[in-house]
């Protein structure tokens, strides 16, 4: 009977294998992204209410309301939230991915890629930069001068050119960044550049004016992690459809909102399995320290639930300076995660580990039998609204989440009489 | 090789358990390695049960 479990996620992992994410285009989150309304406001992670809402979840929320024109102060914004005018739903249930807070509102400019081996398309918002951003929960006027700006300039000019490009192949994409030096979620360097050689003839021949299209370049340019809000909305374009996939237990989903930390597992549907998100170990920015940390935030951790990010740390030894450790460590990393993992990537190629291929399809049973948490590396956001980035660094998730999906996986076969 | 001439050698350890056994080796400079294992579900009995119901159904 164990050959039923086996065989479920030997097709899921044909499922993300086979996946190919294309970034298709651009559009405004209210036109495309499925049932978004003004009045929604999409949030990193499993669902929180605004109670709930850590600092910079809060921050952002309420830097999304100044943007929308729904207040014009952050005390405004604050009665808003908590007014229940605005509904607030994760964006893992409108096929959308978001850095950090993740907060989505309907005026934001989103990439769109397309899974073309399946069809199902995912969406992320473009990346704002680091420091003061409202992904990190910051609102102040920079942050609403800047959005304002991506949906103006920088939103038109890359659509414009996208449709001139054609199709850009991020699967391809990314194998050739994770090949020089990025794990593509906290260090994109690589990636970033190779986007901006592939679309620069394109942003050229676009019909903005020569003033727009060097603010664009450089916007990109000043920004590494401009290639996050791709390689999100690709591992997450790459791994739905495996949501459904009856009786595998490889875990498809890994998020978090600041608050808890949530997994789906492929077997197990849209059922979230939730426990309190853990702090983060890392490097933080002068005149911070742990004590000013918000716990771990973000569904950027959707990379490692692919394989990438940190679970391919040992590919970009050069991230240790952002996020902490030595290079050993990043093999170290990488090289545990085969211990809860199913497949190497056929695409996703490590150069330091004789090109073996990341290590995909997290298997709860792994995770709990082993006791080897998931290693995620990410962005460090202040625990109070308002402020914004602090540091970077590791976390892991909460065994519970892998040990509650764990007893409701056993308790499915139960119920079917498979198992005693 | 006898005990007698095993322990005339340098003494190379490889310790698998509680990490302050090899802590104190390694104190008194001596070689030694130590293997990152942990019991099954790290002996949480519940889960290991669990565990074993998936096992069991082959």
């Amino acid at each position: 009977m164990e050959n039923l479990i086996e065989k479920a996620n030997q097709q899921v992992l044909e499922i993300i294998q086979n996946a190919r994410p294309t970034l298709i285009g651009l559009g405004i989150a209210g036109e495309v992204i499925p049932g978004m309304e003004k009045n929604l406001f999409l949030h990193a992670g499993p669902p929180v209410t605004w109670e709930r809402m850590s600092g910079p979840m809060r921050g952002a929320v309420m830097a999304g309301l100044i943007y929308e024109g729904f207040a014009s102060t952050p005390e405004e914004a604050a009665k808003v939230a908590a007014s229940g005018k605005i509904r607030f739903e994760p964006c893992h249930h409108h096929q959308s991915v978001g850095p950090m807070a993740g907060v989505v509102t309907s005026s934001m400019p989103v990439w769109i890629i397309e899974n073309t081996t399946y069809g199902n398309k995912a969406f992320c918002t473009l990346n704002e930069g680091l420091g003061k951003v409202l992904r990190f929960g910051a609102y102040g006027e920079e942050v609403i001068t800047r959005l304002k700006w991506m949906e103006a300039v920088l939103y038109p000019v890359l659509k414009e050119a996208i449709a001139i490009h054609g199709p850009i192949d991020l699967k391809n994409m990314i194998a050739q960044g994770v090949q020089m030096g990025d794990e593509v979620h906290n260090r994109n360097k690589a990636s970033t550049s190779l986007l901006i050689r592939e679309i620069a003839s394109s942003i050229v021949k676009t019909s903005f004016s020569d003033e727009d299209k060097v603010k664009v370049f450089d916007f990109l340019n000043s920004n590494d992690h401009t290639y996050l809000n791709l390689s999100m909305p690709a591992a997450k374009a790459s791994l739905d459809p495996a949501g459904g996939v009856k009786y595998s237990t490889i875990v498809y989903t890994m998020a978090r909102n600041g608050t808890d930390f949530g997994i789906r597992v492929a077997g197990l549907g849209d059922r979230w399995f939730t426990a309190p998100a853990e702090i983060i170990n890392g490097l933080y920015f002068p005149g911070f320290t742990m004590d000013d940390a918000n716990p771990d935030i973000g569904d950027s951790c959707i990379t490692e639930t692919l394989g990438i990010g940190g679970f391919s740390m040992a590919t970009a030894p050069a991230i240790v300076q952002f996020v902490g450790g030595t290079p050993k460590d990043a093999m170290r990393y990488t090289t545990s995660m085969y211990e809860i993992t199913t497949e190497e990537s056929k695409a996703y190629k490590l150069p330091p580990l004789n090109f073996r291929g990341a290590p995909t399809g997290i298997d709860i049973r792994k995770v709990v039998e082993t006791q080897i948490l998931p290693v995620i590396n990410t962005g460090i956001a202040h625990k109070d609204p308002g402020v914004g980035q602090v540091g970077a660094g590791i976390v892991n998730p909460p065994m519970a989440c892998f040990e509650q999906a764990l007893e409701a996986y056993v308790k499915l076969l139960e119920d079917e009489g498979l198992v005693e | 090789m006898s005990v007698n001439e095993l322990f005339k050698k340098d003494l190379k350890v490889v310790n698998i358990g509680l990490k302050s056994f090899y802590n104190d080796l390694k104190s008194q400079n001596l070689t030694a390695v130590h293997v990152n294992w942990k019991p099954k579900a790290g002996g949480k009995t519940r889960m290991v049960s669990l565990l074993d119901k998936l096992k069991k159904m082959n």
